[in-house]
């Protein structure tokens, strides 16, 4: 990447002066965003039971962050990172593979 | 220096010149009189095949900033024009297209904002837009339109800048009168103007994300960058104006004086009433009257240490505002210069004059009677009357 | 030869990264999503003001994994244009590779305050594909009605009040204004049909000129619904009629996804707190006139793609 195409790591900090930061407000890496985790919203988690999923990627077509990911076979995993627990995937899912749990529970 | 010409051409149609031959990318406007003609006869040059630009006939002026804005962060050379109402309406973009950094450049043709609907030149228009965080330069006459013209694309896309430019033109009285222009020879304006080099354009190998949500605790770090941008702007349009001179024989400088070495009584003003200042000017340093001339070519940034270099030994000084700032104590120019005086040790007496609003003519006779008072508060000692409406019915 | 067949054609990879602040459950975060699932190659997103584009973009946290470009409020469709010129132009004179550009506007930036410059877009003809994701509401500064709210919903501006109860006026139909422009392309659609969806975007990037696709977007604070129902709720507009999914591809209409067996309104209004009201005696009138509006829109669609 370009030198001038890395956001400063005291920027993710809050700490970055006006000399450091990128002219115009210019954010000139993509998908910083990861470095902020969602995760820590959820009321309720997503539980998927392997055993019951078919595969058929419903989940990962409708998670709106995406917090789904798919993998090898077309098997998800649930990205906890991220994942906000709106539920959408459990409503979703054909063989009710996807339970929502209490977040602590 | 390649064959140069002399053409006749109205202000307008020196700008739409200028424009062709910096081989402009992006053309995007919105007619409004009294710019009409630059839209016009740059939308000739690209039907006609002279000019390989986008023209791209929006359907407002707000329109046309926000696709200027587009287009600049493509890195595509981009310009547009407006004048008052377009000015006006096109206000946030204003701020915006400075706040991300966009190299456009924009002619004025200074026409005075409504109400009534007035059609004729005041500096209502840029006056608004002065905070907006623009480079703005004004022109004399025809030729400086076109000759400013050019620098502006370098001033805007100059990597130590990077800010939008805009160039005023006096509606009407610059706008559409005829004079002889030199223009410069398409070669001389390529070596002068090579293509642009931008700065983060759209780069699909390094995706980025312009014009983001800055909250509290990074808005005001970029809104500092951005003061410090339009400081340092002074020094580029300053080596800006001196290599255009080496170029075209003309060179520029922030300031043009005449007669500021010894003047008791000075003026200082924009625009084309510049010329008729120094004409009144020329006159009465014929009789011996100690008088002097300030033009501003360029008002943002204010070129604060120009202009203060002349103003040593002046002992009244007269500034001439063709706009208002209603409920103020002085038009827009006369703050600035104010603002300026007081922080040196300079105490010259200050008269304010307010003149032209919609087109009303300054003529020779209101300058004499002008210069005429400054005299008068020289002998007094004093200002009696701080502000002076010059021209209208009392 | 449509792009997706199957929910296992749709790419993998992902040009929405999560990270971002859009709700739990967001209608409009889908959409977005599966829209850059149809990218074809090198692709300029042009942002209106939004819940979109200020959940995505909190400085210095980007979601974007494209050039992505945010102006002001009604000038997506002007900044876009823009855009797509300047690399038209710049193919032409300096052999600069010409990107896809997609404009992305809420109901609020595209029906009231961006009209101007869609119509303008429209009518120069730029290649560019317009997708506005409509939740029914300004939902990003708080839920006030737009030319989008449909009849009866109440918003903070059109409250469920004792005198007016909800929203008097219809919504207004933007896949007919952008039509009547003469654009080769525009559609509505659904994001509980994403094969469909999908498919309408990757055809319009396809096409050289203005394209627009108006996409449904159940929002889970501004509707008042469980963030696990939005998927549900917008299928629920598609089976009532509400919200039917059509194209209309150079003037020719056609339903995409044909109801035969509508369910009652009544099924879509349940789920909702905004439209709670419109069940109680005193309103029926109300709920009546968006019937009403429901059933005129469908048999007029029906006629026009009978044509």
């Amino acid at each position: 990447m370009k030198e001038i195409y890395k956001m400063p790591e005291s920027a993710f900090k809050g700490k970055a002066t006006w000399k450091e930061i990128p002219i115009g407000g210019i954010i000139p890496e993509p998908a910083t965003s990861l470095r902020y985790k969602t995760g820590s919203w959820r009321a309720l988690r997503p539980v998927l039971d392997e055993k019951k999923c078919v595969r058929c990627l419903t989940c990962w077509v409708y998670c709106p962050e995406p917090a789904i990911e798919r993998l090898e076979g077309d098997a998800v995993r649930i990205n906890y990172d991220y994942c906000k627990g709106c539920g959408i995937c459990a409503n979703s899912c054909p063989v009710k593979a996807i339970t929502m749990v209490e977040e602590g529970a | 220096m390649a064959e140069a010409k002399v053409l006749g051409l109205s202000g307008n149609e020196a700008v739409a010149y200028a424009v062709k031959q910096a081989d402009v990318d992006v053309i995007a406007a919105y007619p409004i009189t009294p710019q009409t003609i630059i839209v016009e006869r740059l939308s000739e040059y690209v039907n006609n095949g002279e000019l390989q630009a986008a023209f791209i006939p929006v359907e407002s002026e707000h329109s046309a900033l926000s696709t200027c804005i587009g287009a600049a962060l493509t890195g595509a050379r981009v310009f547009t024009a407006t004048a008052s109402q377009g000015l006006a309406l096109m206000h946030e973009i204003l701020h915006i297209a400075s706040s991300l950094r966009t190299p456009i450049v924009m002619a004025v043709v200074n026409r005075a904002l409504s109400a009534p609907i007035n059609i004729h030149c005041d500096h209502s228009d840029i006056m608004n837009a002065r905070d907006t965080g623009w480079v703005i330069l004004f022109a004399e006459n025809a030729q400086e339109a076109y000759d400013l013209t050019l620098q502006a694309f370098k001033i805007a896309e100059s990597h130590d800048v990077l800010l939008p430019v805009a160039i005023n033109l006096d509606g009407f009285i610059i706008s559409h009168s005829l004079e002889v222009v030199k223009v410069l020879s398409d070669e001389d304006v390529k070596r002068f103007l090579p293509r642009r080099d931008p700065v983060y354009p759209i780069d699909f190998e390094n995706p980025a994300t312009y014009g983001p949500l800055a909250l509290q605790d990074y808005f005001f770090e970029v809104k500092r960058q951005q003061a410090d941008a339009i400081g340092r702007a002074k020094e580029v349009v300053k080596k800006v104006g001196e290599e255009y001179g080496r170029v075209s024989g003309r060179p520029y400088s922030l300031v043009k004086e005449y007669g500021m070495e010894d003047a008791e009584v000075a003026v200082v003003a924009l625009g084309s009433s510049v010329g008729t200042l120094r004409a009144v000017a020329r006159r009465l340093r014929k009789e011996g009257k100690k008088v002097g001339v300030l033009g501003l070519t360029l008002f943002r940034p204010l070129p604060r240490e120009e202009l203060m270099k002349h103003l040593e030994g002046v002992k009244v000084l007269i500034v001439m505002d063709r706009a208002v700032s209603y409920g103020s104590t002085g038009g827009p120019l006369y703050l600035e210069v104010a603002g300026l005086l007081f922080r040196s040790d300079l105490r010259p007496l200050t008269l304010n004059v307010i003149y032209g609003l919609g087109g009303r003519d300054l003529r020779p006779s209101d300058v004499e009677a002008i210069f005429d008072e400054g005299f008068k508060c020289l002998e007094r000692g004093r200002v009696e009357k701080e502000l002076l409406w010059v021209g209208v019915r009392e | 030869m449509a792009f997706v067949k199957t929910i296992k054609d749709i790419p993998k990879e992902e040009y929405l990264a999560p990270g971002h602040r859009l709700c739990a459950g967001c209608g409009a975060a889908i959409a977005i999503r599966l829209a850059l699932k149809a990218l074809r190659g090198p692709t300029v997103i042009v942002n209106a003001t939004g819940c979109i584009e200020v959940a995505t973009t909190i400085y210095p946290y980007t979601s974007w994994r494209v050039p992505w470009i945010h102006v002001a409020f009604e000038n997506a469709a002007a900044v876009a244009s823009g855009v797509t010129e300047a690399f038209r132009i710049m193919e032409k004179k300096y052999g600069v590779k010409r990107p896809d550009v997609i404009a992305i506007g809420g109901d609020g930036g595209t029906f009231d305050i961006g009209l101007q410059a869609l119509s303008g877009a429209l009518e120069r003809g730029h290649k560019m594909l317009y997708i506005c994701y409509d939740n029914e509401a300004y939902m990003n500064t708080g839920i006030q009605r737009s030319g989008a709210t449909p009849r009866g919903a109440a918003t903070t501006t059109s409250p469920a009040g004792r005198v007016i109860p909800g929203k008097l006026e219809r919504k207004k139909d933007l896949v007919e204004i952008a039509a009547a422009h003469g654009i080769p392309y525009a559609a509505t659609a659904s994001i509980a049909h994403p094969i469909d969806y999908i498919n309408k975007v990757r055809k319009a990037l396809e096409i050289d000129g203005p394209t627009f696709i108006h996409v449904l977007t159940p929002c889970v604070p501004g509707w008042r619904i469980d963030p696990s129902q939005t998927i549900n709720i917008a299928r629920l507009a598609v089976d009532t009629l509400v919200f039917p999914v059509y194209e209309v591809d150079n003037g020719k209409y056609k339903i995409n996804v044909m109801v035969k067996k509508p369910k009652p309104l009544e099924e879509y209004i349940r789920p909702q707190g905004r439209f709670k009201h419109l069940l109680l005696p005193e309103n029926k009138w109300l709920l009546d006139k968006l019937k009403e509006d429901v059933r005129a829109k469908w048999e007029r669609l029906l006629k026009l793609a009978s044509l």
